[in-house]
């Protein structure tokens, strides 16, 4: 597709990649606004821009922050792949919080009620959560495929639901058991077999990195694989395009639709696994939550790549992990929410800046080719 | 002060702190704010100890459960002469690592006594409590994290609620009341359990109207009037003439439908009728007050003076770490009644439910 004719929310999504010399222009771009916007908002809040982010780079640069920052973003990249399988064929997924937080309640309850040698452990755990997430997924799929009720307001309301039937769930009287002596309620711990142990990697602290952290590498490379190396990714691309010519091309856009569901909500499965199986061992109050969330700012931020994506996890997580070294400096921990929001303003400004700069740009030299006679040469698909 | 604790249990603490010893004099330097934490570590010899205070999220100024810590910290500051405080408070929707880490920097900082608000801390005092043994921590609403160098600051909830229950049932004319809960979980259910058993114990046969107004993970019951309100409304035209709330800020709305209904209020945590918006202060008959400041204190003031206690401090009916209020003077005619209630629960001839049967 040339440039000129993509919709805004293809660039968004990077299903448009730009070329040469501008594709590195627009996240430098990105990063200055983002600099700028911050030390605006630390200057009038009364807080000096440039020590501030020193000391989060100081703090952040320590062996135990580093841990902490791939441990976070372990969990938020997985969420971002979930929500970008959908993003890849314009399907707006909202409902990934939800999706996985019912997942990793089913599955810290399953993985706590049974005993099975390690590995096999491991994996029961992992494949219900995985199925439970595309169970739930699946019901805005079916009333999307069979009724056309819009993905992103079947999700949205299914998370919704999913609160209400993860707090029926997480009772006494079903799942959860009390922990004694304490306010919090959880599923029944799971045994050392499901456990999956940390990896202390990083030299300089005893922490230990996600042993799942593995998982989310695979992850990764299978969703990369998966999109650009096959012809379901290509059928799924090119539903994301155009609906019309996939159809005229044969392929099947209701199964298509069903089968990306399905994948996204498997992936929001997956969400909640590193915290559970290498922290946690239980579903209780105090599991996170609004990971889902934090996943469509990062799949936005890293542009649907499986690289970029990575990125951005890294970034958000630095961001999160430092967020308590401010407090201590009576610096505003809020600051950081501010940064990550302008950080995905400005990635979504400077790309579309950058696009449109090259539009106009491919404009000039057309007309100027036509001006003197020559041919325009013609355009390649960048999908 | 529900709300923050439960609020949505991403709340980060810090806390930390060398034992300064015992020297609990001189140096009253008031201000919340600290000096960066680099600095202190390296010169622990000031004068009055370093007090760290991690809340659950929300944090100073929720005019509740976080606050009533607060207030037992600025007493401890300006009584106890403390050096130094710093507060830190949870950010939305993180783990227990991020806990861990608020704790540690606090520790590492030289912070000690470290004080954690809100259960959500359980797990990552009880591991940083083992990583800086002569720091001495306490939990607020927590029994589970347990070691040598902690306090568990723990409240009976229900039997002030079980005092507030029979004042409900001895006001009630028509023999109907009704009870708010935040959110649906243990805590608040013990809440429920004690004033439902405190208005059967008046009149058995009374009916008592119950309604969480959100379920977890969904905290928000604990900050939504308009949610409270409605509920409120509701248990008032169905017949019942006295609603008490143990739902944070969501109970600014009870106050208002039973404002309107010409009912009766009764409030939670702190004695509402001094602190809620005035328009509604004289619906509210009293509060089942939950004295956090009072805790607060008295571990700062025993950690201060070298004689932290570790393990668990209930602070019930006996303690006077709960109660009913006197404020406005509704409750004079039976006061008498309430009181001999009380003497039975402290002596054990009552024994209030933890749990709703």
């Amino acid at each position: 597709m040339n440039a000129a004719e993509s919709s805004f929310a293809d660039r968004l999504l990077g299903r448009v990649r730009l070329s040469g010399l501008l594709s590195l222009a627009a996240p430098l771009l990105a990063i200055v606004f983002a600099g700028v916007v911050t030390s605006i908002v630390l200057l009038i809040s009364g807080d000096p821009p440039l020590e501030t982010l020193g000391i989060m780079a100081e703090y952040g640069a320590q062996p135990r922050s580093i841990v902490l920052t791939l441990n976070y973003a372990t969990t938020y990249y997985l969420a971002a792949i979930a929500v970008a399988i959908g993003f890849r064929m314009n399907l707006f997924n909202i409902g990934v919080d939800g999706q996985y937080r019912l997942a990793a309640l089913v599955a810290a309850a399953v993985g706590g009620a049974v005993a099975l040698p390690g590995p096999l452990h491991i994996a029961m755990i992992i494949v219900v959560a995985m199925l439970v997430g595309a169970g739930w997924a699946s019901i805005a799929a079916l009333l999307k495929v069979k009724r056309g009720v819009s993905e992103v307001i079947s999700t949205i309301m299914l998370n919704a639901i999913a609160t209400s039937l993860g707090a029926w769930l997480l009772n006494k009287e079903r799942l959860a058991v009390e922990v004694a002596g304490s306010n919090n309620i959880g599923t029944k711990p799971i045994a050392e077999s499901g456990q999956v142990p940390g990896m202390a990697i990083i030299p300089g602290t005893e922490a230990k990195v996600f042993g799942l952290i593995i998982l989310a590498i695979v992850v990764g490379v299978i969703y990369h694989v998966l999109l650009n190396r096959t012809r379901f990714g290509f059928d799924l691309r090119a539903t994301g395009r155009s609906e019309t010519a996939a159809v005229a091309s044969g392929v099947n856009v209701k199964r298509m639709i069903i089968v990306a569901m399905l994948l996204s909500g498997a992936a929001a499965g997956l969400i909640g696994m590193p915290q559970l199986l290498g922290s946690s061992y239980s579903y209780s109050l105090d599991f996170p939550t609004g990971l889902g969330f934090t996943g469509i700012a990062i799949a936005l931020l890293g542009r649907n790549h499986p690289v970029g994506i990575a990125f951005g996890a890294l970034l958000w997580a630095f961001l999160d992990t430092s967020s308590s070294i401010l407090q201590l400096h009576e610096i505003s921990p809020e600051i950081v929410l501010i940064m990550q929001g302008t950080i995905v303003l400005s990635v979504v400004i400077a790309y579309e800046l950058v696009h449109r700069y090259q539009i106009t740009a491919e404009q000039r030299r057309v007309s100027k080719e036509l001006a003197g006679g020559a041919s325009p040469r013609p355009e390649g698909a960048s999908a | 002060m529900l709300q923050n604790r439960f609020g949505r249990l991403a709340a980060t603490a810090l806390a930390g702190g060398m034992l300064m010893g015992a020297a609990a004099c001189g140096g009253d330097e008031p201000a919340t704010s600290a000096s960066p934490s680099g600095a202190a570590s390296s010169a622990p010899a000031a004068s009055g100890a370093k007090v760290g205070l991690a809340y659950d999220i929300g944090g100073r100024g929720d005019q509740s459960f976080n606050d009533a810590a607060a207030a037992g910290l600025d007493k401890a500051k300006t009584e106890l002469g403390l050096a130094e405080t710093k507060e830190l408070e949870a950010g939305n929707g993180e783990t227990d690592a991020a806990k861990e880490e608020r704790l540690r920097l606090l520790a590492q900082g030289g912070f000690n006594p470290i004080i954690a608000v809100g259960f959500a801390y359980s797990g990552p005092v009880k591991k940083v409590a083992t990583e800086f043994p002569d720091v001495k921590f306490a939990i607020v609403d927590d029994e589970a994290a347990t070691g040598p160098n902690i306090s568990n600051l723990v409240f009976a909830e229900h039997e002030g609620s079980f005092l507030v229950g029979a004042a409900a049932a001895l006001k009630s004319t028509k023999n109907h009341v009704g009870f708010v809960g935040g959110v649906e979980v243990p805590l608040i259910k013990k809440f429920e359990a004690g004033f439902v058993a405190g208005a059967k114990a008046v009149k058995s046969d009374i009916k008592v109207d119950v309604k969480y107004l959100t379920q977890p993970p969904d905290f928000g019951g604990f900050a939504d009037p308009a949610k409270g309100k409605t509920a409120a409304e509701g248990m008032f035209d169905a017949g019942a003439d006295v609603v008490y709330h143990a739902a944070g800020g969501s109970g600014g709305g009870v106050f208002e439908a039973a404002k309107a209904a010409n009912g009766k209020a009764i409030g939670v945590d702190s004695d509402q009728a001094k602190t809620a918006a005035e328009d509604v202060r004289d619906v509210i008959m009293t509060s089942m007050v939950k004295k956090v400041d009072v805790a607060v204190f008295d571990f700062l003031k025993g950690a201060t003076s070298g004689a932290a206690k570790a393990g668990t401090t209930v602070y019930d009916l006996k303690a006077g770490g709960v109660d009913y209020s006197t404020t406005g003077g509704q409750v004079d005619d039976i006061k008498t009644k309430l009181d001999e209630y009380k003497q039975k629960v402290i002596s054990g001839e009552i024994t209030v439910p933890k749990e709703v049967s």
